[in-house]
């Protein structure tokens, strides 16, 4: 076992016992804290599959996840008020159809931005994802059936068999279940032949393309499974906090999902669980110091940027096995 | 009556462009000779706003206002390229995203210690005051068509600036060789300064001159970075004049749009969904524009040769 490895399991031991021990000594808050540390997580391991793996730049996956969280609200407002989705599909509140809908629903979106953004490269790739994001930020802002600019609010939680979702603890474990899972496949996707093209089109497109692999697709491919796991993080993220709403779709909220990446580290299995854990550490302490929090913020991720490359699990686990 | 309107919206729509070329021939020169993306182009922006408020209010001149944005937005922007810029030129993509993503969290939330979080209000100066009248009927702001002229100006300055000065000369050969400027004896350092300064004035000058028609406050310049995005991609970055046909493109087809979409669609359904959708539709309309020209011309309509 590597030192990188050991760091992993410590994490993820972490993230499991503090709220198991926070739930049994009476303090839901920090369960629901953790659960969106877990969530957080979730939505960059998604963008870290393209960014990481692929080297592609998304400052868009805000729309996923917004979309995700969207299907979510919008799937338990129509069954809350009985009313069917379309003709005669009916809606639901039953997470695990919630989850494919919403992972449906983000690949689907992502392909055609996907084909699009993928023909352009650096920062044309960078602010076009961008745009794309803020096409469908709008869009959900004027349109005003499900909310417009003030967003949704759902009465209670979706359902999870066999699990009182309204309870803190158990929609951690659910979330927390969702992220293992999740890093599982993730590494799987890494150590595939699927993986290994992606990373070599990461470094060298043209060379990938020699070989007779050819990379837009592999991108193509990359970009939309990242989307679709950015988009299950996203209706567990409207689950968690009963409310969707435009700020899921904004690009503060793209910025956010790469700067989750950059604090825990590049392209690392665990990096965006150890950057979500950073993140929501200091927005809640800066926040609960000062209200100024962004500021401190700000000037903590200049100085990861500018003298820090490589992130906490840099710090903690020394080079990366991928150069 | 609908010639007038349709006039006036032509008028507004131009009146955005122009704006927006303010902003988007700084990032387009700053990516052109630096290689850099700055988000936190936009931050320059409310600091322009927020100088020429706090200066009018304080002096009651409107024009030593204007002095002032252009003063603190070229200030603030020299001081940060030295400290934080300078250091990201040899970086990828993704540092210098971060970075800047860091400086707009810093500039936004250091406006909000310093001024507060309610929005300042500047008056349109006396002497820009009132409205002309347009063929057809109706009357159009002065001020506005100041703005158009000012934009006008700038374009034209620019062009001068980079075809026909030293300066100019050393910011096209910084575009092409930056190395072999650097080997002739150029200081490249202080080139850099200068454009970065330079398009940070640019950004400060549209901050205080639509400062007047909004109110002033924190967050202001994010929709408008977004939109100069918008522009640049379409007219090609490091192309100024990609940078003027694209604004144009962006602000006549968003005001438009926003004009002609909602009586378009009442045409076909009820009045108040066509409003609606209408309304919907003209939001999302410059990134479908923007979404088709890249479609056919991924680099945008004047790409800078690589």
């Amino acid at each position: 076992m590597n030192r990188e490895t050991t760091v992993n399991l410590l994490l993820a031991l972490l993230l499991l016992g503090a709220p198991i021990l926070a739930a049994n000594l009476g303090e839901p808050f920090y369960v629901t804290l953790a659960t969106r540390v877990v969530v957080l997580a979730l939505a960059a391991v998604g963008l870290n599959l393209a960014l990481g793996l692929g080297g592609l730049l998304s400052f868009g996956h805000a729309a996923f996840f917004g979309l995700g969280g969207y299907v979510a609200g919008i799937l338990a407002t129509h069954a809350f008020n009985g009313e069917p989705l379309f003709a005669d599909i009916p809606a639901t509140t039953s997470m695990p159809l919630i989850w494919v809908t919403a992972v449906v629903v983000a690949g689907l979106v992502a392909l055609p931005i996907g084909a699009i953004s993928l023909r352009t490269s650096g920062v044309y790739f960078i602010m076009i994802t961008l745009a794309f994001a803020q096409l469908i930020y709008y869009f959900a802002i004027s349109w005003p059936a499900y909310g417009g600019e003030d967003g949704l609010s759902m009465s209670m939680r979706n359902a999870f068999p066999g699990v009182n979702t309204a309870k803190p603890l158990p929609y951690f474990l659910i979330c927390y279940a969702a992220l293992m899972v999740t890093l599982l496949l993730f590494r799987i996707v890494e150590g595939s032949r699927f993986g290994s093209a992606l990373q070599a089109a990461r470094q060298n497109g043209t060379r990938l393309a020699a070989v007779g692999i050819a990379p837009f697709s592999i991108r193509l491919v990359a970009f939309a499974v990242s989307a679709m796991i950015t988009g299950f993080a996203g209706a567990l993220y409207a689950d968690l906090n009963r409310f969707v709403g435009p700020s899921m779709l904004s690009w503060h909220m793209s910025g956010e999902l790469i700067v989750l990446i950059i604090l825990g580290g590049k392209g690392r299995l665990f990096g965006p669980v150890a950057g979500a854990m950073i993140f929501v550490f200091f927005e809640y302490v800066l926040g609960g110091i000062t209200e100024r929090w962004q500021f401190f913020l700000g000037l903590i991720l200049l100085g990861i940027v500018l003298f820090a490359r490589g992130g906490l699990l840099g710090l903690l686990s020394g080079k990366p096995r991928h150069v | 009556m609908f010639t007038a309107l349709l006039i006036e919206q032509l008028l507004n729509g131009l009146q955005l462009g122009v704006m927006l070329f303010l902003m988007a021939a700084g990032l387009t020169l700053i990516f052109g000779v630096m290689g850099l993306i700055n988000l936190a182009h936009g931050s320059l922006y409310m600091i322009g706003a927020f100088a020429c408020a706090t200066v009018a209010a304080a002096t009651g001149s409107f024009w030593i206002g204007l002095i002032a944005s252009l003063a603190a937005a070229a200030g603030v922007g020299a001081i940060i390229e030295v400290a934080v810029i300078r250091r990201l030129y040899d970086r990828d993509h993704l540092d210098q995203v971060l970075a800047t993503f860091a400086l707009i969290l810093i500039l936004s939330e250091g406006a909000r210690w310093l001024f507060g979080s309610f929005p300042l209000y500047l008056d349109i100066p006396p002497l820009l005051q009132g409205a002309v009248p347009l063929p057809g009927g109706g009357q159009y702001q002065l001020y506005r068509l100041a703005i158009i002229g000012v934009g006008i100006a700038v374009a034209v300055g620019l062009y001068l600036l980079i075809a026909r000065t030293r300066l100019g000369m050393r910011i096209r050969a910084g575009e092409s060789d930056r190395e072999m400027i650097g080997a002739l004896g150029v200081d490249i350092g202080t080139l850099y300064t200068v454009v970065f300064a330079l398009g940070a004035a640019l950004a400060g000058l549209a901050g205080a001159l639509v400062g007047a028609l909004q109110s002033v406050q924190v967050g202001m310049g994010e929709p408008v970075l977004i939109l100069a995005f918008v522009v640049i991609v379409i007219g090609g970055i490091g192309s100024i004049k990609g940078a003027l046909v694209g604004a144009v493109i962006v602000g006549v087809v968003d005001t438009m749009g926003r004009f002609l979409l909602p009586s378009l669609l009442a045409l076909t359904m009820p009045a108040s969904q066509a409003t609606t959708i209408g309304a919907a539709l003209a939001s999302m309309l410059i990134y479908v524009v923007m979404a088709l020209i890249l479609a056919f011309r991924p680099s945008g309509l004047f790409a800078a040769q690589s």
